[in-house]
This record gives C-alpha cells, structure tokens and sequence, in this order.
C-alpha cells in the first residue's frame, strides 16, 4: 500500500528520526549562542541522571508530563485537540486545594483521596464544558480551550489574590498544607524507614502517573466505551450509524481528558509545593502536546516521552547553572522543535524512509 | 470531418501508489465530433480525464491538442490550450455568487471591477445563445444542481473552451434536463467544438456520442463507431465478459407485513422538504425495490428508516408497533435490537471505518454485544473469531482480520459490511447501493445473498440508482421523485420507459 | 466638570486606540491565514519574534525603521516555517501554530539571555530608536478649542507612525479581500480549494501568499510593542495578544471591518479595567480586574457557541488540500 511502513519503523524510527532532526536544530541555537553542543549535551545528561537527586527531579518532572500528555492523547483518539491542558490543570488546583484546606480535619486516608478525586473532578468539568460546547453547539474545543485557559487564569489569580490568599505572605498563595492532607514525597516515605533518600521533589504521584497510563490503554483499546471514543474520533458519521452519541463520547473524552490533566495537581499541588501558588503549572500542560506528539498517543510512548522531557527539564536547570550564556529556556525551544517535527512536520522524512524500505524490500 | 484531431492522447500512463489507474492510453478525438468514454467505476476514466484538464499529472504520455504536443501540467495550461471541464462535483465555491464563481481565475485585471462589468456583459451573450439561464448574482449554495452544473459550462464556456469534458454530467440530472444538457451538446458539435462525455449509462453513449471508447481496469479496450455496435456489445466490453443482469430466482412469496412507513416527512438542515410524505409497506419475503435519481430523497429515507434522520412528520411501525422516533444514537440502537439491519449507501463515510482493522469495522454498531466481551470490556480475541467467521461465510478476502479496512478492494469492503449486518440474522433489511464501486464478481455475490435472504423469508428493501439492479432483484417497485413515491409497480408490470417517466416525475402515480 | 469629563473620555479613548493597534494588526494577519484556508494559533508566536527582532535591531542599528524592517522579515520567515509544515507537509495546522508559539517563546528568551545579558530581556531604547509619538499639524494650538480641539489634540493626535499605518491599513485590507482578484481568490481558496485548483490557480502558492501577509503583519504588530509602544522586548511581552486578535477575528466573523471593531472593544475592556481597580461601581461593588480581563474570552466562548450570533469559519480551514479527496 501507498507508503506503508513497518511497523517497527512508523513506531519507533520514524518518531526517532523527527526527534534527532528537533535536537539537530536545537544544538544549531546552542552553536548560535557560541556553546559546543556536545559538551552542552554532556552537562544536560549529566544533570538529568548523572546523581540521585537529579533522577529524583527528572522522574518528579515527567510525573507532570505523564499525566499531561495522556490529557492530550485520550481526546487525540476521540478526534479532539484538547491545548486546554494547563487551563484543567489550574483548576484543578484549585479543586485539590479546597479539599486540601477545608477538610483537613479529616484524617489523611479520607482527605488525600478526596482531594484527588477533587482535582480530576475540576479538571474534568474545565475540560468538559469545551467539550460540550463542541458537542452540542457546534463551537471549535481548540479556540474553546484556547479561551478556557485565561479563563482559568484569571479565575486562579482571582482566588488566590481575594479568597485564598495567605495573608501572611507577600505573594498570592495559600498557607501550607497540613502534613496529613498531603502527597508523601520519596524522602518522607524513606525517612519513616529510617533512610535518607536524595532530596527532590519526588513523590508518589508517579505511581499515580503510571497507573493513570495503564488505565488510559486499558479505556482506548480494551473497553466497548473505548472502542465508542476510537470510532467518533475516526468517523462521527460511522459511529451515529452505530448507535454510538458522538456528543457524548465527546463530552466524555473531554472529561476524561481533563482529568488526566487535572491530576497533575496532585503531584504539584498536593506532592511538591504542598500549597498553592500562581501559575504553579508552569507550561507543564503545554508540554503534553509535545509529549503526545513523540508518543504517538501510546500511554507508552507518552510515558517515554514523558520521561525524556523529564530529563530536559532537570538536565536544563544543570546547563543554565555551569553555562551562563545558556538560559533555562533552550528546553522550551526543543518542546517547540519537537512540536514541530514530531507533530506538525512528522510525515516529511515519512516519503525517504517508504522508498528506502520499499528498495530493501524488492532487493530481498 | 477527420483531418488533425482535437485531442489526441499517447501513452498515458498514471499510477497512484499501487494503484494502476491508467495503463498507455491512446486515445484520438476528433475536431466537431462528441466522443464518449465508458467503463464501470474504477476503470480509470475521471482520472484520464483529470490529466487531459491538469489537475493530475501523467506518469508517461503526450497530449497533443490540434495536433500540437501541449504540456498540460496543472489546469492552467489546459485552460489555455482550450480545454474546459465540468467535473462530476461541481468545483464551485458554495458561499460565493455565480458571477464570482465564474471570475475565479478569469477576472481580468488585479482589480475586479472591469472584469465584472465585462463578464456581465459577455455571460449574458452566452446564456442567450446556448440557453443556459441562471441569476449571476445568485449564492451557488441557493441553486439547486442543474443550475449549479449551468454555472459550471458557463465557467468552462467564459474561459474560452473548445474542448469540453463532461464526467458524469448526467447523475444530478432528471431525464428533462438531461434532454435538455444533450441539446446544448449537439449544438456545440455542430459548431465545430468537441465534446468528450464520460458517464456510465450506455443508453446515453448510443444516444448521442459519435464515436465512444471504453475502458476497463485501467486501459482502452475499444474505441468504436457509435453507429454500430450496441448496448450488449459495449456492456460486455466494460466487463469483459457477459453481464449477469438477471439473478436466477423464483416469484417471491410475500407474508406478513413487517415494515410499514406512513407519511414519513423529513426537512434537512438548510429547511429544504426532502421526503414529503411517503407511505409503503414491506412484507416478509419480499423485495421492495426503490428506483430513482439521486437525490429524490432516497437517502433520507433510508437513513430516517435506520434511525438516523429525524423525521419532520409521520410514524415508522415496525411488525405493527411504532419505532423509537429516529434520529438519534438510540433509534439507531433500538432498530438494532429490533433487527432491522442497515447497509449504508456509502461503506467509506458511514459503513466502516477505514483507520480500523477489519475486525474493528466488522463490530461496528455492534460493539455492545454480550459475547464480544464481559461487562464494559471488549475482548480482542472474541472480535477475531467473529470476523473470522464472517469472512469465511461471505468470502472476503484476503482473510486477515487484522488488516486495515481501507486495504481492503471496494468489493470485499461491502461483502465484509454486508455480511456483518446479515450475521444478525435480520427481519430487515435496508440496503443502499449495495454494489456501488464494486467489482463484477462481487456484484453477483452480493446480489445471491439478497435473494438467499428472501427466500428465507426476510423481508428486503432496497434503494439504487441502477435501474438493472432494480429490475434484477426487486418483487415490487417504488419510484420517488422530488420526496414522493411518484408510482408502485409490481417487477412484472414495470418496464424500463414507464419507469423512467415516473423518475422524471412526469407521469402520474399508477 | 464637563471639562473634566471630556478630558478623561478623550484620554480614554486614546488609551482605547493605543491597546487596540497590535489587536488589530495581529487580528487582521490572522484574517490573511484564515481565509486562505490555514487555521493561525501562531498569531502569537509571530508577533513575539517580530516584537524581539525589532528590539534586537533596533538597538544595535539606533534605527526604528530598521528594527520594524527586522520585525517584519523574521515573522515572515516564522509564518514561512507555518505554512511549509501546513501547505506542502499538510501538517496538523494547529499543532503547526503550537510549536511556532512555543517556539517563539523559548527562542527569544534563549536569544536574548545570550546576546544581551539581561534576563531574557533587551537593552532599552533610547528615543531615536523608537517610533515617537508624532504631534499632527495644529494640535498644539487647536488643544484649548472646546470638543472639537480637544478630541484632535487628545485623540487623533499624538500617535506614533505605526498607529497611523495601522489606521490607514484597515481600508487596504478591507479592499484587498473584497475587490481585487488577490482576495477574491483568497476567500475561493479558504471555502473550496478544489475549485481554485480547477480554475487554475495554484492553492499552494495562494497560501503561501497569504502567509507572507499574515507575517509581515504579525511583524508590524511585534514592532509596535517592542518599540513603539514599549522601549525594550521583554519575556512574553505579547502576553496572550495573539490569542486575543484571533478571538477578534472570529468575533467579528472573518470580516475585516467587524473583526477590527472587534479588537477595539476587547481594547476598551482593557483600557477600562486599568482605570476601574479598586473602584466601587454604583449598585455594582467592586468590580474585579479579572473580571474584565477575562471579558473578551468569554465573550468568544458565547460567540462561537452561538449564544450570541453566530460564527461560521471559513469551510476549508484547517484542511489541509489534497487533490484526491
């Protein structure tokens, strides 16, 4: 057939072919700047897991990236561009935050899990009503989310400069939260066993972030409500044929979308900061898209990409610490680079590889 | 009357990936002569066209125009070289008026308003010659298609042409305004211009053309004198062997009444009427065949049959009971739970997925069944068996379960969504076009089922715009026109004239 | 009192214009993309770079015209990348305009760190290398004449060039889409590219072309903010403008005329809000800042889901063309 390849060539080496040509223009920048890139990739591996703590931020970091770029995949195979992913986020926050503060009376089996729950529910309904709006009123979830995202930002700036707002600090951010309404970091778990783990922001979100994986493969490919959301995403005129509501299953991507997304709060929110503070998603969500894209919306892939980008992050802080022309940004260059390649342009290397293995196979 | 000819194509040859479509094609039209192109569908004839217009490039060949080696490489030297099409979808944009639609890439100037003053002028000098009236300030989108396919000579007329390619100009059209677009033809041979028309409708070749060629899989098997060979003879040329036009079956033994549609109404999105009040009934052990020109509401009533359109007025009783009023996921469910089976007129945009594996397509719509799977859980293993099973029983091929639905020829795409929909052992069954782009062989397979199916006592309703199709299969006749059923014919009584007089909506209902 | 009033109306209406300019810009750019069929969330990012080119160069060079000359090439150069990915790659349009925004974002920073080793920010300008406000002929002296006078003096007066260009623009646009054989094929080419096709024009080359203008207007909007209206880049200095100029555009329906009128509300939202902070309003309280920043997005959400009016895109964008379809 036209252009078919292998599939351990559509899978795995066309997406590393796209990501080498991202990091080949991303070392031209670093050339620009006046840095050998290959000393500047030394130092970027070396700070990503070159010692422990530096595992412990990459795998902190690619907990946030799992989750978002799950967001991103699950309304990917519902035929959805969800960009909304750090305006869910965001309120999330907001959602694990209320339970976080408010319920603290309650004992840490019962608040923890609720403020989970209280995370994906708020992200679930940020991402829910864009997907209503596409479902039934016909208006495009891309601007949707678009939108939603300031939305949330305002509303998050809102509420935490007027209502939760500690006043006994400077900045808009609430007070800690209890010891007991938290997520356990690494060094608290080893701690309770008497060992000292490396000091990172780790914590067991990332369990979380694993199971959240095995789930979204299980929903997509193992579930008749999956198989729902993989046919509206393919063909809505197909799936009405089949007694499939595609506004549904729209809005229940976009739900569960959301609150993928959402859950990254609990690793941020509820695991790291153990508070709230302003714009604590950092462009995280952002990021999803481009973990998506390398992961060809495979919980697997995401979670190898999610992990990679882990790595760029932490390995970046190290860069632009030993390299003072460098600045911590170059990794948001690279997430655009691969953006690029791996999303917008990932089929431009797909005609060289084809009639490469096109020739391989008629010389065999 | 030979001399140079107006079009002369050698060696064509064209292939999209692994499809062949056009196999060193010489093809010779002659100055002031209407020249016909048949085949079936697929045998390669819009795509010969498109690269006699530009609009694809040949891998091989020439084209000479006047005798002239031309290189038509993109529209634009096509239309400079006199070439003029109407494409068999209109290539009109819906939001804009038919004057801008006519200036588009003939606007005269960076400015566009000389060129209106003259297009205005000038159009209204070719609207009155050739009789081609149509308001040129008219949203496309507010006309309906004979105007649109008015609008579309205009074009080719205003740019120039002197060669002019029709693809199926006729499929929109009712007998009177075919009539009519054949009037213009011959007018225009008269003048000395040429015409090529493609169509599939051998009545229209031996109607009109001078000379026709006919293609199969690809390549030109004949070029002939029109005035001397016959239907038979061209039909079994686009095949390649004799066409099986009648199915071998016995009377048909109608019981019980199992569907019954009363004064079924549907208004479409843009508030056009498209069925206006249609009643019939259908029995167990029969075939009911609807015939009609495309675009008579036959695809809403379908659609509203299976539960997807919502209806506007009327009531649908299925075994004497009321259906679920259609139009949502859940009449489409609960006409499935009913057994009233659905085969779409189109498998690509509605009866398949074509990103899926076969055995993917080969559960859609009936992903909820118990044995697929426990609880919300689907089991891949027992999708393979079920597609394993309908692939041996209705013989698609290649019996790879695992292979993506669009990998699949057209012909064994429709068995696999004809033998889904049959596997649940229907009381009804709808089915639309069921050997629309598909292969010889398959056709005959497709149509023994339907009358297995019959014979076992379903009950059957069929919807084609094949009149052969029709005539071949169904035990009772309905013609719709414009949104009614314009008259009902038992197969016996029906011929091809009177059938064709009620499809035009000329006569009365019998 | 009058007095009083007629001067803070004048002084909010200038501030109205002032914010309103890279809307519109940007908004009328966005138009470009979208009529010609490509979907532009990488309004933004263009914006962005052309905002740091013309810092950058405006800087090195003391010349403002340079700076915008610069603004202008390298936001062309970006949309070039947007419509390569889009056009001949028929990449996923929106993915395309994601990574030209996050592209923008971590390149200018990186730059900017690197070359002038200010945090991520540039130099600032002194006056010469900015465009100044211009004072028009006789507003000195007609600024004491009642109303009139005074709105000349305030309002129409005392912009830079780029306001003046911006204002001069909007009936070119407006000409150019509607009655010119450019925009004619441009609104073809964004409803039915296989019409264009058949007529025989080239769909790419149309896009591309339309892409070049988006560009050089993302360009000019870049400009304005580095230094016309600002005196240096710094991180992020379009701030969601690019999302804001397309919420314009489909707010005022892919019109130019409605989409600028568009801008010049969502500008008024914001020229407001910076005078209502802390103040009560009669029967209303204090109304938050948020409130009102988030104004024009919610109103976009309401657009586009028909609460109010209705929104139809242009039928082609975000298809990406192919012949056989």
């Amino acid at each position: 057939m036209k252009g078919e390849l292998p599939r351990w060539v559509d899978l795995g080496l066309l997406p590393a072919v796209n990501l080498l040509a991202a990091l080949a223009l991303s070392s031209l920048v670093v050339l620009a700047i006046g840095v050998n890139p290959l000393a500047a990739l030394a130092i970027l591996v070396r700070g990503a897991v070159g010692y422990p703590e530096a595992w412990g931020y990459t795998l902190y970091y690619a907990t946030n990236f799992v989750f978002t770029g799950l967001a991103v995949a699950v309304a990917f195979h519902a035929g959805l561009f969800n960009i909304g992913g750090e305006g869910q986020a965001y309120v999330a926050g907001l959602g694990a935050t209320l339970v976080c503060l408010g319920l603290d009376a309650l004992p840490g089996f019962l608040v923890v899990p609720l403020a989970i729950l209280a995370a994906a529910a708020f992200g679930a309904a940020w991402g829910a009503i864009p997907g209503w709006l596409q479902a039934r009123r016909g208006s495009h979830v891309v601007i949707t989310t678009i939108m939603f995202n300031f939305l949330a930002s305002a509303l998050m700036t809102y509420m935490l400069s007027n209502v939760l707002l500690d006043p006994t600090y400077g900045s808009p951010e609430t007070r800690h939260f209890a010891p007991h309404a938290t997520v356990w970091k690494l060094t608290d778990i080893a701690a309770r066993f008497g060992f000292e783990a490396p000091r990172s922001p780790l914590n067991a979100a990332t369990l979380l972030a694993l199971a959240a994986a095995a789930f979204v493969w299980v929903y997509v490919w193992r579930t008749r409500a999956g198989y729902a959301l993989r046919t509206v995403g393919a063909n809505e005129q197909a799936a009405r044929y089949a007694g499939i509501d595609p506004a549904r299953t729209i809005i229940a991507a976009m739900a569960i979308s959301g609150a993928l997304a959402g859950l990254m709060a609990v690793n941020e929110v509820m695991g790291s900061q153990q508070r709230m503070v302003l714009a604590f998603t950092g462009g995280y969500g952002f990021v999803g898209i481009a973990v998506a894209l390398m992961g060809r919306n495979h919980p697997v892939g995401v979670c190898l990409a999610a992990l990679l980008f882990g790595a760029l992050y932490q390995g970046g802080s190290d860069l632009a610490f030993e390299i003072s022309t460098i600045n911590r940004d170059l990794v948001i260059v690279i997430q655009g680079l691969v953006i690029l390649f791996c999303g917008a342009l990932e089929n431009m290397f797909r005609p060289a590889l084809a009639a490469f293995f096109a020739r391989e196979r008629a010389a065999a | 009357m030979e001399g140079v000819p107006a079009l002369a194509l050698a060696g064509v040859d064209k292939s999209f990936g692994a499809v062949h479509a056009n196999r060193a094609i010489d093809l010779s039209v002659a100055q002031g002569s209407i020249h016909g192109i048949v085949g079936e569908n697929g045998a390669g004839k819009s795509t010969l066209m498109g690269i006699a217009y530009g609009y694809y490039r040949p891998d091989a060949g020439t084209i000479r125009v006047d005798g002239r080696v031309v290189e038509i490489s993109e529209p634009q030297d096509a239309i400079r070289a006199g070439i003029g099409m109407v494409h068999q979808h209109f290539m009109l944009v819906e939001t804009f008026t038919v004057l801008e639609n006519i200036l588009l890439g003939a606007e005269g100037g960076a400015l566009l308003a000389r060129g209106e003053a003259e297009a205005r002028a000038g159009l209204a000098r070719l609207m009155a010659e050739y009789a081609l009236e149509v308001d040129l300030d008219a949203r496309v989108a507010d006309l309906d298609v004979g105007a649109q396919q008015r609008v579309e000579i205009l074009k080719a007329l205003w740019r120039g042409a002197r060669i002019l390619i029709l693809d199926e100009p006729t499929a929109v059209l009712t007998p009177q305004e075919t009539d009519r677009l054949f009037a213009l033809l011959a007018k225009w041979r008269d003048q000395g211009r040429t015409v090529l028309l493609i169509t599939h409708k051998l009545r229209e070749i031996l109607a009109i053309t001078d000379r026709v060629t006919v293609m199969r899989r690809g390549a030109v098997v004949a070029t002939l004198e029109t005035a001397r060979t016959s239907q038979a003879e061209l039909a079994e040329l686009m095949v390649g062997r004799r066409v099986l036009l009648k199915v071998d079956k016995r009377a048909a033994v109608p019981g019980a009444e199992i569907l019954r549609a009363e004064g079924l109404r549907h208004v479409d999105a843009r508030g056009i009427e498209r069925l206006r009040g249609i009643s019939f009934a259908v029995h167990a052990g029969e075939i009911v065949g609807i015939a009609g020109v495309a675009g008579n509401g036959q695809s809403e009533l379908i659609e509203a049959l299976a539960g997807l359109k919502p209806l506007a007025g009327g009531r649908i009783l299925f075994k004497g009971a009321p259906v679920d009023p259609p139009g949502s996921a859940d009449a489409c469910r609960s006409a499935r739970a009913r057994r009233i089976a659905h085969v779409p007129e189109d498998r690509l945009r509605m009866g398949l997925v074509a990103s899926f594996a076969a055995r993917e397509s080969a559960i859609l719509g009936y992903h909820d069944d118990a044995d697929l799977g426990s609880g919300p859980f689907l089991d891949p293993d027992a999708t393979r068996t079920r597609t394993n099973r309908l692939m041996e029983a209705f013989d698609v091929r290649p019996r790879l379960p695992e292979l993506r639905s669009a990998n699949f020829s057209g012909g064994n795409q429709q068995k696999l969504v004809l033998g889904r929909e049959i596997d649940r052992d229907p009381e009804l069954l709808i089915v639309g076009q069921p050997t629309r782009g598909v292969d010889i062989g398959a056709i005959e397979f497709i149509h023994r089922r339907l009358v297995d199916l019959r014979d076992a006592g379903k009950a059957i309703l069929l919807v084609s715009c094949e009149l052969d199709e029709i005539l071949s299969l169904a035990d009772r006749i309905l013609v719709m026109f414009d949104g009614r059923i314009a008259g009902e014919l038992p197969r016996a009584a029906a011929d091809e004239r009177q059938l064709g007089l009620l499809m035009a909506g000329v006569a009365a209902a019998a | 009192m009058i007095d009083d009033a007629l001067a803070q109306a004048v002084s909010l209406l200038a501030s109205t214009v002032r914010l309103a300019v890279p809307l519109v810009l940007a908004s009328l750019a966005g138009l470009f993309a979208e009529r010609s069929g490509v979907v532009d969330i990488g309004l933004e990012g263009k914006m962005l770079s052309g905002a740091f080119a013309a810092a950058s160069v405006a800087h090195l060079s003391g010349s403002p015209w340079a700076g915008l000359a610069a603004a202008i090439a390298v936001s062309i150069a970006l949309a070039m990348v947007h419509a390569y990915a889009c056009i001949t790659q028929r990449g996923n349009q929106v993915v395309a305009g994601m990574a030209i925004n996050v592209l923008a974002v971590g390149l200018t920073v990186v730059l900017a760190y690197a070359w002038f080793n200010e945090g991520g920010n540039t130099p600032a300008l002194p006056d010469p290398a900015r465009f100044k406000a211009i004072v028009l002929p006789l507003a000195r002296a007609l600024a004491d004449v009642p109303v009139l006078g005074r709105v000349y003096a305030g309002l129409v007066s005392g912009h830079n060039v780029i306001v003046y260009m911006t204002v001069a623009l909007i009936p070119v646009v407006s000409f150019a889409v509607f009655r010119t054989r450019f925009g004619l094929r441009l609104r073809a080419v964004g409803e039915n590219p296989h019409a264009v096709d058949t007529a025989g024009i080239s769909v790419a080359a149309l896009r591309y072309r339309a892409m070049v203008a988006c560009g050089t207007l993302c360009g000019i909007a870049g400009a304005y903010l580095s230094i016309a209206q600002g005196a240096a880049f710094q991180r992020e200095m379009t701030a969601g403008r690019g999302f804001l100029a397309l919420a314009a555009l489909i707010f005022g329906k892919w019109m130019p005329v409605p989409a600028v009128l568009a801008c010049l509300l969502f500008a008024f939202a914001d020229a407001v809000q910076g005078r209502l902070q802390g103040v009560s309003l009669p029967g209303i309280g204090v109304v938050p800042v948020q409130a009102i920043q988030a104004l024009p997005y919610l109103l976009t959400v309401l657009l586009l889901a028909g609460f109010v009016g209705r929104a139809v895109a242009p039928k082609a964008s975000g298809i990406p063309y192919n012949k056989e379809k």
